[in-house]
């Protein structure tokens, strides 16, 4: 037995390797693709897709690295809308300034929701989780500042640290890639940390992490917060590319979207998210246009993942020969 | 320490002590009034046939179950009303019937896991993974001590049943906790397996107070000084394996699983 399982353990690091360079590789093409898309496309859809795929990843650090299914994310993505756009337009901060007002809140709104949700699992949590994100919603139809059925209209992008000016949309969509690769970093640096190290033991194997010592609710309150205010720096971001924020952010709609964009990805692949978001992105755009209603076929293609791909596009990916020859692996 | 000079011959100290502990679920008494002292630097067996009420005292003992009468004492400190992980910070330590590995990490990380908190890298959401390098050395020494040296780099999913117990005694070690709490540590091993593991365990048991459910009677005799067996939830018979197994109670309640 010991034979057998060291022979399983020498390819694990050469396998390692080869990962590496593959991953530096697919960076690359991937960093120069960003860089050069606005030539070939629409930049503010493709902001759009930034946004939300920075939200998607942001969700799939709680479903994917800690294991809980948020039903409320919408909750940080438009909460942070309302307050970047009601700090930018009414009091008059510059965007960075207004981002970070929208991280700060929604961090905020995650403390208060994953104190509360943090003690029960899987549906339980997922109930609590939509139901604050409900109270949420009817906080945001009541409330003075956020305007109501009419949302925070025209919402001014303003100079990015004083002097870059981000009305136009290439300046803008450079401002919108670099917030997206450092949200992206983040979450690696997150996931790959002493603490992201800690969470996995516990969606291993928790009653083990328990015993080991472990305040098991403190570090899925940390998860919850740090995933809260990721959400949040994309809803913030997102105000200030469409300039504006509405109900629709915070609709409970939103918070079945991502996590339709985390499962359709890949969900536990960092860049999965990315994917799923892009894809139903894209389908909302094209099928905006035509007779067909979009909600069917995003619905066909979730069932379709669910029975045939549940890995999601990058997990069977990263699990398909091709994948595993370049050296990726998918663990779950 | 003081305490080993004086006594010589008596009895080391109780470190983990229970008095009238009780558990019901609904109508069914799964615990009765059971008396438990374990002492420092012994090897102590809760033995029993199956539904006697081990694994639940083990549960109670370590607060994943709330005890419904009773109290339990933990080097001088009444647990209880602490919370599970707040016990393990304090000594007490345990292991699981079911093995209790982190299955999609290597060996190595299951034991620094267990290293990275009392180390103060458990929080640290900024630093890269490779600062949990300076716990190599730690983890190293524990994984040659059981002899997994070779398995090192492997997925705990990927080693034998018997492998995956011991790498549970190296994570559990990594603890260094004063009381360990093992539930069945020999159980579905090989014979090789049982010899590395009574060894592991005869040598923690010399500087630490080791509780242990075991199924294997000659394990038990070979390497444990107290036997508390236990019948519906009761303590049926006390003391060394000597006494407690020639008492006709227990060989009635024991019979046909001594064999085995």
């Amino acid at each position: 037995m010991s034979e057998m399982t060291q022979t399983a353990a020498k390819p694990r690091i050469e396998r390692s390797a080869t990962a590496s360079r593959t991953y530096a590789i697919f960076l690359i093409i991937g960093l120069v693709a960003l860089i050069l898309a606005p030539m070939f496309f629409y930049p503010i859809f493709l902001m759009k897709l930034l946004c939300f795929a920075l939200f998607a990843c942001a969700f799939n650090l709680l479903l994917g690295y800690t294991g809980l299914l948020s039903f409320g994310h919408a909750t940080f993505f438009g909460g942070a809308a309302y307050f970047t756009a009601h700090v930018v337009k009414e009091w008059g901060f510059p965007p960075e300034l207004g981002i970070l007002t929208g991280v700060v809140g929604a961090a905020l709104l995650g403390l208060i929701m994953g104190f509360f949700a943090i003690r029960r699992q899987g549906i339980y949590f997922a109930m609590i989780t939509l139901a604050l994100s409900q109270m949420f919603f009817f906080f945001c139809l009541q409330a003075k500042f956020t305007e109501g059925e009419d949302g925070i209209q025209s919402v001014p992008r303003g100079h990015l640290f004083g002097f870059i000016d981000l009305s136009g949309s290439t300046n803008m969509y450079y401002f919108v890639l670099a917030v997206f690769l450092i949200g992206m970093v983040i979450i690696w640096r997150f996931i790959n940390s002493p603490f992201g190290m800690i969470l996995r033991s516990i969606r291993e194997n928790e009653p083990r992490a328990i015993s080991l010592g472990y305040s098991v609710a403190r570090y899925k309150l940390g998860a919850f917060v740090m995933s809260a205010a990721l959400a949040g720096l994309a809803g913030g971001l997102k105000a200030l590319v469409f300039q504006f924020a509405t109900l629709t952010d915070v609709a409970w709609q939103m918070s079945g979207e991502v996590i339709l964009m985390t499962l359709l990805g890949g969900i536990g692949t960092l860049i999965g998210p990315i994917f799923g978001a892009g894809l139903v992105v894209t389908l909302q755009n094209y099928l905006a246009t035509s007779q067909f209603p979009v909600t069917i076929v995003t619905g066909v293609i979730f069932m379709v993942c669910v029975l045939v791909f549940r890995r999601g596009i990058i997990g069977e990916f990263y699990a398909s020969r091709l994948g595993r020859k370049l050296g990726f692996e998918h663990r779950r | 320490m003081a305490v080993a000079a004086t006594a010589k011959q008596e009895e080391p100290r109780v470190v983990l002590s229970a008095r009238g502990l009780s558990k019901s679920f609904g109508a069914f008494m799964a615990v009765k009034n059971v008396d438990l002292d374990v002492r420092h630097a012994r090897v102590h067996a809760l033995i029993g046939p199956n539904g006697a009420g081990k694994t639940t005292v083990f549960n109670l003992l370590t607060k994943f179950l709330q005890p419904t009468a009773g109290s339990i004492t933990l080097l001088g400190t009444d647990i209880t009303r602490t919370q599970p992980d707040r016990i393990a910070r304090m000594g007490l330590v345990r292991s699981f019937q079911i093995s209790a590995v982190f299955p999609h990490l290597t060996v190595l990380d299951n034991v620094r896991v267990a290293l990275q908190r009392q180390s103060g890298l458990s929080t640290q959401f900024w630093l890269p993974v490779s600062s949990l390098d300076r716990l190599n050395a730690r983890a190293d020494e524990l994984i040659e001590s059981v002899g997994l040296k070779r398995e090192r780099n492997a997925l705990a999913a990927d080693l034998s049943y018997g492998r995956k117990r011991v790498l549970e005694i190296a994570t559990t070690l990594a603890l260094d906790p004063k009381v360990l709490l093992l539930d069945e540590p020999m159980a579905g091993m090989g014979q090789e397996d049982i010899g590395t593991v009574s060894n592991i365990i005869r040598e923690v048991a010399k500087t630490r107070a080791v509780l242990m459910v075991e199924h294997n009677l000659s394990v038990v005799a070979d390497i444990c000084h107290h036997v508390t067996v236990l019948q519906r939830g009761e303590i049926l018979a006390e003391g060394d394996y000597a006494t407690v197994s020639q008492d006709p109670r227990v060989r009635t309640a024991y019979m046909g699983t001594e064999e085995a």
